[in-house]
This record gives C-alpha cells, structure tokens and sequence, in this order.
C-alpha cells in the first residue's frame, strides 16, 4: 500500500518536472468528496476518492485526457495526442448536471463531436458501474446509495411497500 | 339507349373519381415525423435493471400502487407489458453469443414507442388518438370508448386496457409524459431518473446520428442497427443493443412500411364503392327492370347492339 503510494508520489513528481500545472493541481486532489446531487431520494455519498487513487492507479481511467496523461483510446487520440491537463479535473468541468433541458438541447452544437456527452449523473454511474463490475466492486443501487424516507415513498419500498403484495420490500435492489 | 349511356358515364366518371381519390392517398408517401419532434434513444447496453423509470412513470403519471416495491427484482422472473397500472415496465432477458457461451442478462425498457404513423391513431375511428408535432402520441380519454381496436393495431402491443374500471373502461398508456412535460420542453420523467443515462432524450434526427456514432466509435458492442430507425414506418423511440434483437423480445419481422400501408388500398375502395355503387346498381336494376316491361322484343334489341359493336 504504501510502495504505490510513494511510487504515485515520485510519479506525481515526476510529472511535475514535465508539466508543471499537472503538479500544481495535484496538490489539490481531494481525498474525499461528498456526492450530494441526488439529495432529494437518497443519503449523500461520500466517495472516497484516495482510496480509488490507490486501487485504479491511473488517473485517465475516470478523468480521460483532463490530467494531462498521455490518451489510449483511438477514438480520443484524435484530437487530444497533445492535449494538456484541464482547468477543472473534476467530473462536473465536462459533465454538466442537466443535459436535457430545452435549453440545453439549444445550445447544442450538432457538429461537435462530444454531441453525445454524458451529463454528470450518467458519467458518474457508468464510470463507478462499468468499473466496479469488473473489478468486483459494489455495484447495488443501496450499495451506495442509502434510501431517505422521500426515497422509500418514490420506491414504494420500506415503510411505503404495497401492503397487500405481502413483499417485504427488500433493500437489496439493483 | 339512354340507360346505357347512363351506365358508361357513371362507370366512367367513378374510375376517374376513384384515380383521383387513390392518388392522393397513396401519393402522401412514408411520413418521416415532424421535422422538430423528439425522441429517446434507449442504450440496451447501459441498463442495470433498477427499474427507477418504472417508478418515475408511476408517480409522474399519477397511476395506481404497484403490486411490488420498485426496487424489488424478483418481477424479471417473468416478462411484463404495459398495463393501466405501468405505462413502462423492465423486462430481463438471457442472451447468447454466437458461440452459445451466456451473454449475460440484458434489460429492456418498453413503453409506447410513438410511431411517426402510428398503427393506434389510424386504428380509431372516434379519432381519440393525436401525433403532436413534438412526436408525442396522445389520446383523450374522454373520446375513447374502450373499442380496443387501437390494442389489436399497435405492432408492439403497448396500449394497457383499464379491466379495472366497469363503467367507463378506456385505453390507457405511455403518452410522452406530455401534458407535464414534454409540450414543455422537458424531458419525460423515466429520462430524468434514469442512472445510468440509458435513455438519451433529444431531437429523434439527433439522436439517429447519435446512435450511428456509437456504433461506429464502439462497433464491438453493438449490433449495427437502430431498432426504430424505419421499423414500422420509424418510432420517435428508438433502441441500441448489444445483443441481437430478437434475442432481446424485439420483433424483427415486422417490415418497415407503416401499418396503414397494409389498409390503405383497401380503405381507397371505400370512397368509390361509395360513389359507385348506388348507381352502378341502380343502373342494373332499371335495366333489369326494362328487359321484363318490354319481354323479347327488348333482349332482341340489345342482341343487335352488341352484334353491332
């Protein structure tokens, strides 16, 4: 555990001798963040985000090209070969909260080629989902996201649970 | 003579009514939906089965407690279809790659996919059912008279029936959560809630580019097909899978010609068996008539006329 961290370190310091903005944001990394966008059904969820440094390695495996590593996937190498590191590494600098609105699919540019971006809420699921379900991490809805009572009565699940059904109502959905 | 000249010019002017009429039934050609109207794109290849669509349609719509919690999974045991009480529901299914191994459980959302010629709407002769120009199908409940021939149209068998209701049964379903939503501007309530973003909400011909893009960036996880795109005449709803459709409860028989395609020549007849008819067989029975008022000698006389022509 903490070999790769002090590899991550000397690699960050690395990094900071050939990009140095990269470093300078490095230094802000958070080690946790507190996920508070699906407030209105469920708990919040505190992403812990060092822990996910340790695991994953490398930063490119959630945040793209925004660190400003060298790009794998073809279909981005096209454009950010040389691409440096972001102003906002953050998922939210790309990912904007609400996709769908009228005014949203006005703006919408139909020749850009990130036409078809995911907004914040999908980034986040299909990132966590699509990695965690290879990598055997936690992949039920209430394995990160526990319920509030405005949630059980959209769900008609706990205390909500149709009466006659004779369910329980089991939390251990998806 | 005179009857017989009758005769000819009403058969002549109902075939030139009836051209006219057939050709301007049959020249309106494939609809392709109103240029700004809107659509969904459904990812099959992001679905986790979490079923919140089902309970953001519930609540949105207003519709009845459900038999089982909406987090409850133990419902994919068998496969469901819309209902007066769910406009949408989840579906499971088993696929498997073309080497027989398991593909893994893929889950598939339906609900009305609004036709851009829908089956439904051609179907009811109160005229209850409305494509709106945002692509939206609806229907006012307060026309319907719970016929049920709009269930026997629909190709993807979506419109529920309310059996619940005695008095006053009507068709019920997905209607694009239009009323609330979307004449707003805003997306359906299943888009909204949806995780992991399986449905994409935007103009229908943004999203059939958007929809050749991912297959084209990402050709190893779909099937080069947008179901939707032209089935049945092109649905404002439209579907990406990974695993091939019919693996997934989709019927790809169904041809892309619209529904009223199979009844539209039949239903040009109706207007010359109309105009024609009446005369035509009045016609008939007066000329009947004629020959027994003037016995031989008349059927001697029409002998001659046509040993003339």
């Amino acid at each position: 555990m903490y070999a790769v961290r002090n590899w991550l370190i000397g690699g960050v310091l690395m990094m900071a001798l050939i990009a140095a903005p990269a470093a300078g944001r490095a230094g802000n990394t958070p080690d946790s963040i507190n996920l508070d966008s699906l407030g209105q059904l469920y708990e919040n969820v505190k992403f812990n985000h060092q822990k996910h440094i340790t695991l994953v390695k490398d930063c490119a495996e959630c945040h793209h090209h925004t660190t400003g590593t060298l790009v794998q996937d073809k279909n981005c190498v096209r454009c950010h070969k040389n691409s440096g590191a972001t102003a906002v590494v953050a998922c939210r600098g790309c990912h904007a909260a609400q996709t769908f609105t009228a005014a949203a699919l006005r703006e919408k540019n139909r020749n850009d080629y990130h036409m078809d971006k995911l907004s914040l809420k999908g980034a986040y699921h299909q990132g966590c989902m699509g990695c965690h379900s290879k990598s055997g991490g936690p992949t039920g809805c209430q394995d990160c996201h526990a319920l509030k009572k405005t949630g059980e009565a959209f769900y008609n699940a706990g205390e909500n649970a149709p009466k006659h059904a004779g369910n329980t109502g089991k939390h251990g959905g998806h | 003579m005179k009857r017989r000249d009758f005769l000819k010019a009403c058969m002549i002017c109902g075939a030139a009514t009836t051209l006219g009429v057939s050709k301007k039934a049959w020249g309106a050609g494939s609809f392709e939906g109103y240029p700004e109207g809107m659509g969904v794109l459904v990812d099959l290849t992001r679905c986790v089965g979490c079923r919140s669509c089902e309970a953001a349609c519930n609540k949105e719509q207003k519709l009845p407690e459900p038999d089982a919690p909406f987090n409850d999974q133990s419902v994919f045991e068998e496969k469901r279809r819309p209902t007066e009480k769910a406009y949408t529901v989840v579906n499971r299914y088993e696929t498997k790659k073309e080497d027989g191994a398991a593909g893994g459980p893929v889950y598939r959302k339906i609900q009305c996919n609004h036709c851009n010629e829908p089956a439904c709407l051609t179907s009811c002769f109160v005229n209850a059912y409305t494509k709106t120009k945002e692509g939206a199908v609806i229907y006012n409940p307060k026309i319907c008279v719970g016929c049920r021939n709009c269930m026997i149209a629909c190709p993807f068998n979506v419109p529920g029936y309310s059996y619940s209701s005695a008095f006053n049964p009507v068709v019920k379903k997905c209607i694009f959560c239009y009323d609330t939503r979307l004449k707003n501007g805003r997306p359906p309530a299943c888009v909204e809630i949806c995780p992991q973003e399986v449905l994409t909400f935007g103009h229908r011909k943004d999203l059939l580019k958007i929809g050749h893009e991912r297959i084209r960036e990402t050709p190893d996880r779909y099937v080069d097909h947008i179901y939707g795109e032209r089935e049945v005449g092109g649905t404002s709803w439209l579907y990406l899978s990974g695993a091939p459709f019919e693996q997934v409860g989709f019927d790809t028989t169904m041809g892309n010609e619209p529904i009223i395609s199979n009844v539209k020549e039949f239903l040009g007849t109706v207007p010359m068996v109309l105009a024609i008819w009446p005369a035509l067989f009045t016609g008939f029975h007066l000329l009947a008539n004629r020959k027994q008022e003037h016995g031989e000698q008349g059927h001697d006389h029409a002998k001659k006329e046509d040993g003339k022509q």
